[in-house]
């Protein structure tokens, strides 16, 4: 995450096709998408996307004007960072050595990641949170040797109101 | 009542009010060319797929309604990009049906098989798949209501061939429902109120008048903004006829070859008001050095418009005939708080230039024929009203540069696809639409080649358009590239004036052909061709081939350095 980052937080319609639809105005506009996220809502016609942009490779004024112009599209809100809640699930295979395997139980606790699997001589942990976090552990595995790894891309919501969220809604009329 | 999908969808197109449609048949399709037997609407058949869809082009660009086309699945539906492409880049109103394997088979490679909806996405405004025949009506309707409202564009409707032949209860939608699509007619009353503002602190306005005006029916309202504040008005390639030529106030086209006047005005302006235009790079010339003192005011319906390529000043998302409407009032309103600013020394400079910068063009009796002449002399012997179509390339510059366009819906024109081969199939299109209205194409001999079996269609059916070929016997406009930028190198434009022969071709087409070789042939043989009335025209102009498109702006460089007719450039001669 060094580079500039945009949120989306997207709902569309909940149709097949839409995920083409959305991925394809991105290559063909030439819009980097550095994480995507797709799942169901509150409410079974739609699903939310959670697309985080690279913000060097456009300006996010027209990402989001693009967007709009999908007919499946419903709402889009961009999520300022400091003032959305951003979780992110990761799955890490590591070399555990019997020695080893302790040391790395204690990082997980110390995480709340939990040892989902136990092999020969590897363990595959799971971990959530901030992608922060995420990032963190991953460092610190890493001596250990890392055989596999795999982020879900993150998901996005907007801090409730200690202070008034600042949400900025991207209109959602089409032109 | 219990119907087939197939049924239901021509009801649907008959209950939106369609008349015609273009189209050929094939496999997939079948079960939708039955009930179109017992249609009021009219099927005009086609001899290439990619002709129906330029001649739904063509008939929306001249009515203003949705062009409708039919055509079957895999290669058909393939051949019909480009002109889904085309209506994509120029926002025409389009609704293209397409057959498609039964679903059951989709994904299993069937004959015929292709992810139509995967391959028009890009150049569609939106496409549906129809998995249900229960659909039908409310997808049509969807259809239609996305392609005419908003800004306008192609969609595509892809219909599997048991997905016709399913029984469904006929069900007409009274509305339409789609929640992600709400297009913003209305200008935003205190954008409209900072725009008259700017409009009355300018002194070298200039209206910037885009393709916009043409689909929002803005042309009257355009007029009276236009006498309203006096200011100039530039109509681009997609724009001509938007505003009248014949008006003291218009400056005719700007861009890569619009006049030095149109060009200059836009370039040395304190302030842009752009209607329903893009910004286009063929507009614009090198970007950063476009228009450098300019405040822009930008209408568009299309949100996604303003700030893609100039950030404007005051942007107004809204109809151009509302926003103009709305604009009126405020200028009115403005005028009446104080001082109107005067213009009279920016619209003395631009009567300079038109002066000293005049298109030009010499004719030699004995001399080559000159394509401008041709154009000239077409322009002059038909009527005021005359729809023209036109290619792509030199003689689609030429065309636009000497018509005098003094009636909106008048040209016809593939502008951002810049597709060859566009005008035959869009003359026919626009005849059948005002078929009380005289059409020529202007056309190259290289786009000419390209979709010219499409008289076929017009002999059958009776459609008497004209054709008026500037047969030069080159790819004209790469050859004037390589003339003048890859050092007279003349790679792949050679094409032969006489191979094929177009009179020939024209007549086995049935056609009436002339030749005409010299400059008085031209007049008398337009003449002859103007009288014929119950079947198409060809006439081949043999032209001369040196001739090149002037002013020109090179691509990449700034709109201060137009490039004149070195002939007629007075810097050149020592003025």
């Amino acid at each position: 995450m060094s580079v500039q980052h945009h949120i989306l937080s997207v709902l569309v319609e909940n149709k097949f096709g839409v995920l083409t639809r959305v991925a394809g105005l991105f290559a063909r506009r030439g819009f980097n998408i550095y994480s995507l996220a797709v799942g169901p809502t509150e409410d079974e016609r739609f699903s939310r996307m959670t697309i985080v942009v690279d913000a060097e490779s456009a300006p996010i004024e027209q990402v989001t004007k693009q967007l709009n112009k999908l007919i499946p599209v419903i709402k889009i809100v961009e999520l300022a960072p400091a003032d959305a809640v951003e979780r992110e699930l990761m799955l890490v295979t590591v070399k555990a050595t019997a020695e080893a395997r302790s040391q790395i139980t204690e990082l997980a606790s110390i995480f709340e990641a939990k040892i989902d699997d136990v092999g020969y001589d590897a363990l595959t942990v799971v971990v959530a949170g901030p992608p922060e976090k995420l990032d963190a552990m991953t460092v610190l595995l890493q001596p250990f040797g890392i055989l596999e790894l795999q982020r879900t891309g993150r998901v996005a919501l907007p801090k409730l109101a200690r202070r008034p969220a600042k949400l900025r809604a991207v209109r959602t009329r089409t032109g | 009542m219990k119907i087939t999908g197939a049924q239901a969808l021509i009801k649907s197109l008959e209950l939106e009010q369609v008349e015609v449609m273009f189209g050929l048949p094939g496999g997939a399709i079948l079960p939708v060319y039955d009930p179109l037997i017992d249609s009021s609407i009219r099927h005009i058949l086609v001899r290439h797929e990619q002709g129906a869809g330029h001649m739904a082009e063509g008939y929306a660009h001249a009515t203003g309604r949705p062009g409708v086309a039919m055509v079957t699945s895999g290669p058909a539906a393939t051949n019909v990009v480009t002109p889904l492409c085309d209506a994509y880049m120029d926002s025409i109103p389009l609704v293209m049906i397409t057959g498609q394997v039964p679903y059951a088979v989709i994904g299993t490679d069937a004959f015929q098989e292709c992810d139509t909806v995967g391959i028009t996405m890009p150049v569609t405004k939106h496409n549906w798949l129809v998995t249900d025949a229960q659909d039908i009506p409310r997808i049509v309707r969807e259809a239609f209501h996305v392609a005419t409202t908003g800004r306008p564009g192609p969609v595509l409707v892809d219909v599997p061939k048991d997905v016709s032949n399913q029984l469904m209860d006929w069900e007409w939608p009274e509305t339409v429902d789609l929640p992600g699509y709400r297009p913003t007619t209305k200008g935003h009353t205190k954008q409209v109120k900072d725009a008259a503002r700017l409009m009355g602190e300018a002194q070298r306005p200039v209206l910037y008048v885009g393709g916009g005006i043409l689909k929002a029916r803005a042309a009257e309202a355009l007029r009276e903004l236009a006498e309203l504040t006096g200011f100039p008005v530039v109509t681009t390639l997609m724009a001509r006829g938007a505003f009248p030529d014949d008006h003291p106030q218009c400056l005719g086209m700007p861009g890569m070859h619009g006049n030095y006047t149109a060009i200059t005005a836009m370039q040395k302006a304190d302030l842009l008001i752009a209607l329903g235009a893009r910004f286009d790079d063929r507009v614009t010339g090198k970007l950063d050095a476009f228009a450098p003192d300019a405040r822009i005011i930008h209408v568009d319906i299309d949100p996604a418009e303003l700030g893609k390529v100039r950030r404007p000043d005051v942007p107004i998302v809204g109809d151009c005939r509302v926003v103009i409407e709305e604009l009126v009032k405020a200028v009115r309103a403005e005028k009446g708080k104080r001082s109107w600013p005067v213009i009279d020394p920016w619209r003395e400079q631009l009567r300079e230039w038109q002066a000293r910068y005049p298109l030009v063009y010499e004719q030699f009796e004995d001399g080559p024929l000159k394509p401008q002449y041709v154009i000239d002399t077409l322009r002059d012997n038909s009527p005021d009203d005359t729809i023209v179509a036109s290619g792509v390339g030199q003689h689609q510059m030429w065309t636009s540069q000497r018509w005098k366009f003094n009636h909106p819906y008048t040209w016809v024109n593939s502008g951002g696809l810049g597709t060859m081969g566009f005008a035959v199939p869009a003359a026919i299109g626009a005849k059948v639409g005002k078929p009380e209205r005289m059409v020529w194409a202007v056309d190259g001999d290289g786009c000419f080649q390209m979709t010219a079996q499409e008289l076929v269609t017009a002999s059958a059916e009776r459609i008497p358009v004209k054709v008026a070929i500037l047969n030069n016997a080159y790819l004209g406009m790469v050859r004037q590239w390589q003339e003048m930028f890859y050092e007279e190198r003349y790679s792949e434009v050679y094409l032969s004036p006489d191979l094929p022969d177009y009179v020939k071709w024209a007549e086995a087409m049935g056609c009436v052909a002339f030749r005409v070789d010299t400059p008085e042939d031209v007049e008398p043989t337009i003449q002859k061709a103007n009288e014929i009335d119950d079947r198409p025209v060809v006439i081949d102009f043999r032209t001369d081939y040196r001739e090149k498109v002037y002013p020109m702006i090179a691509a990449g460089t700034s709109n201060d350095e137009v490039i004149l007719d070195p002939a007629h450039d007075p810097h050149a001669s020592g003025h």
